[in-house]
């Protein structure tokens, strides 16, 4: 059977471009029409991906390549455009628009107010592009100019409030920051080039290379880690995580879209793309499980203290996104992408009723609400559920995909399993801590109490992600792991245990009941830690000093060194220039005083100019003749 | 020294006079007529060449009546444009006339 869908899947992206386009030009005169065109163009993209995906789902992994377009042609070095079509890239291909299309319903509520709501949803429509056009790149260069628009999209989205000192800080920083991450990337890319047979840069090349063991040993490590930094900029990981907290900045379905499917998916997806290089290397694969379990741990002690909903949500993105690398590290594949699966289905959720949350009381620390569970239904429920979903409950999606993670690392790598273990725990008591501040208990404040539902626009894309994160696990449950063994193409290794099963519901429960017991029933009393070992609380509280720790190794440095060059570019470069400058109109200004309209002084200086003309003739010609 | 070079020497004498005075002087006409002076310094060098030159011929003494002839219509210009400056702007003093400055 002919793959007829995957042969034009080349229009995903291309919806989200025209609708950028046309909202560029239409610019920021219609508020009323841009948001529409902006959600017809993810619909579109969403409906034509679910065609792509379905026709793979049936077809068996049957891929589809199109790389007919020459790019550039260097001596005998080729390099094509074109895009490629497997299980791996459909299926993200639907995640991403069907987040970006909720993000875009969601956001005709949430932005409804602001006055350039046209540039916003031209920005997500780009956003979505590039990162829809990433996912469905056919070579590593390709991809790589689709992940610095990322990058860009990004930057322009949590900057959007430009008016806001934070956010720009915040936008800057997502940008240098990933940049770090990129220029490894960009240095694993060349080196790609340098070692790969006929300078091949298609995925199925490199696959296929590092496979047959073409590239091997050192370079093969060090390319992988290369590569491996790039993901770790771009997914928030340590030590690069510092962005994606401040990016918190940005309005809030905008934290939705980089959090679920776009920006950090795109780091654990260059991952998985480039998949067989890590295989190569075992080396590397170690570095990206302990990377990632380290992230997982980390940030999860980090999220137990903070205070604003959107950090916490943030850390515990950076945590997830920890779970997945490990599992990318530990060889269970189809476990981390069915994780970034579901987590994009309840992280989305979790935000989205977060940013419903903030919509109503403009407040975004949890100790300053309370009291919203009964004012706030809908957004109750499904928080409830997407906290419930990413603590690892059975049956939510988050606990199959968490568990498939776990049962991997139980079975190939204990050390890791405990790690995720603890982590689990932690998510479960730092979820509950914000569920019952926010929600539970009296009202802190004025706002909180007159705190209201927000508009459906905004409600039934919290249900309908609500529905997923119920739902979205039963595609890969132990004993019949149909994603799993989709996304490979052969049976799945079943390695689940009822053991893990057991005990990581134990633990989720646990935190969860640690949670309730100090925040919604008060009967711990909540600074039994934090009084007894401030300095643990401080610790996480300043997540660690990492910031500080930046900003004095990196960051002022850095500021002294550019103030030196400051200084000389002040100085010598600009010196010189403006030296120059002096002179030339210093010789106008003299000239000028000769234009004075006095007839004499022109004759007077042609007389001289003659005269001196003739002496040097005349003792030129002296010279020649003495000579 | 032979005789070319006293004509020679009066005729320098002559265009230095000319044209210091047109360079100095403040009155339009003595300008003027500065300027004649160096034009009849030209005159008298014709006229010499034309007598005592290596290829003595008549051409440089019909030259210079030519030059005579354009200097009268020259100088008849010449007054003509002053005594019309002098009509608009009741003076003659060549340090008020740059008014074509800008």
């Amino acid at each position: 059977m002919e793959a007829v869908y995957a042969q034009y899947a080349w229009l995903v992206p291309l919806f989200p471009l025209i609708a950028f386009l046309i909202l560029l030009a239409i610019g920021r005169t219609t508020s009323r029409v841009g948001p529409i065109i902006g959600v017809l163009a993810a619909g579109a993209s969403f409906v034509w991906s679910l065609f792509v995906l379905f026709e793979q789902m049936k077809g068996d992994g049957m891929g589809y390549v199109w790389n007919d377009l020459e790019w550039i042609r260097a001596g005998n070095f080729v390099l094509e455009m074109g895009f490629e079509v497997n299980p791996l890239n459909a299926l993200m291909l639907a995640i991403v628009s069907f987040v970006s299309l909720l993000v875009n319903l969601y956001s005709i509520g949430y932005m409804k107010d602001d006055a350039r709501i046209t540039v916003f949803f031209s920005y997500v429509a780009l956003f979505t592009f590039a990162m829809l056009a990433l996912v469905i790149s056919e070579n590593v260069v390709q991809l790589y100019i689709f992940w610095e628009l990322v990058g860009l999209c990004s930057f322009l989205l949590i900057g959007f409030w430009y008016e806001k000192p934070e956010a720009r800080a915040a936008a800057k920083k997502a940008f240098i920051v990933t940049r770090v991450g990129d220029v490894a990337l960009l240095i694993g890319i060349l080196l790609l080039v340098w070692n790969m047979p006929g300078h091949a840069l298609g995925f199925t090349n490199i696959a296929n290379a590092f496979a047959n063991g073409e590239i091997a040993g050192g370079t093969a490590t060090l390319i992988a880690i290369l590569i491996f930094i790039g993901a770790v900029g771009k997914s928030g990981q340590f030590p690069l995580h510092t962005w994606l907290p401040d990016a918190m900045e940005g309005p809030t379905p905008i934290s939705a879209l980089i959090h679920a499917a776009t920006m950090v998916a795109a780091g654990v997806y260059l991952v998985a793309r480039t998949y067989p290089v890590f295989e190569a290397s075992s080396d590397a694969l170690q570095v990206v499980a302990y990377v990632g379990a380290f992230t997982a741990i980390f940030a999860a002690i980090i999220a137990l203290t903070q205070r604003d909903i959107k950090r916490i949500l943030a850390y515990s993105t950076i945590s997830q996104l920890g779970y997945m690398m490990m599992a990318m590290g530990i060889g269970a594949y189809a476990a981390g992408i069915f994780h970034l699966f579901t987590h994009a289905f309840f992280k989305a959720l979790l935000f989205l009723a977060a940013g419903s949350v903030i919509h109503a009381l403009h407040e975004q620390d949890i100790f300053k609400m309370g009291g919203l569970w009964k004012k706030m239904r809908l957004t109750g429920w499904t928080f409830a559920i997407g906290g419930l979903a990413l603590s690892g409950i059975i049956p939510l999606a988050g606990f199959w995909s968490k568990d498939a993670i776990l049962a991997e690392a139980y079975h190939s790598q204990p050390v890791l399993f405990w790690i995720g273990l603890i982590t689990a725990f932690l998510t479960a008591f730092y979820m509950a801590r914000l569920f019952f501040a926010a929600f539970t208990g009296p009202a802190e404040t004025d706002d909180a109490a007159r705190a209201h539902e927000s508009p459906a626009v905004m409600t039934i894309p919290l249900v309908i992600l609500a529905l997923f994160s119920i739902g979205a696990g039963f595609v890969n449950i132990p004993g019949s792991e149909r994603l799993a063994a989709w996304l490979t193409g052969e049976a799945p290794s079943d390695h689940s245990s009822v053991l893990v099963i057991v005990l990581s519901n134990v633990v989720a429960v646990a935190g969860l009941l640690l949670g309730w017991l100090m925040y919604g029933k008060k009967a711990v009393p909540q600074d039994w830690l934090s009084g007894r070992a401030g300095w643990l609380y401080r610790l996480s509280f300043k997540k660690f000093y990492i910031d500080e720790l930046y900003e004095y190794l990196i960051v002022r440095p850095l500021r002294v060194f550019g103030y030196f060059l400051h200084l000389f570019d002040e100085f010598i470069i600009d010196g010189i220039v403006r030296l120059l400058a002096g002179i030339t109109v210093g010789l106008g200004r003299t000239g000028t005083r000769l234009q004075n309209g006095q007839l004499q002084t022109y004759g007077l200086v042609s007389l001289l100019g003659i005269v001196i003309l003739a002496v040097a003739f005349v003792g030129w010609r002296f010279v020649v003749n003495a000579g | 020294m032979n005789v070319v070079s006293s004509y020679l020497i009066l005729a320098a004498i002559l265009f230095c006079l000319g044209l210091y005075g047109a360079l100095t002087k403040r009155n339009a006409i003595i300008v003027l007529l500065s300027v004649e002076l160096m034009l009849n310094a030209v005159n008298l060098n014709l006229v010499a060449f034309a007598k005592w030159g290596i290829a003595p011929s008549l051409t440089g003494q019909i030259f210079s009546l030519f030059t005579i002839t354009i200097a009268a219509a020259e100088v008849a210009v010449g007054i003509a444009i002053l005594i019309a400056y002098y009509r608009s702007k009741a003076t003659s003093d060549v340090r008020d006339m740059n008014s074509l400055k800008r």
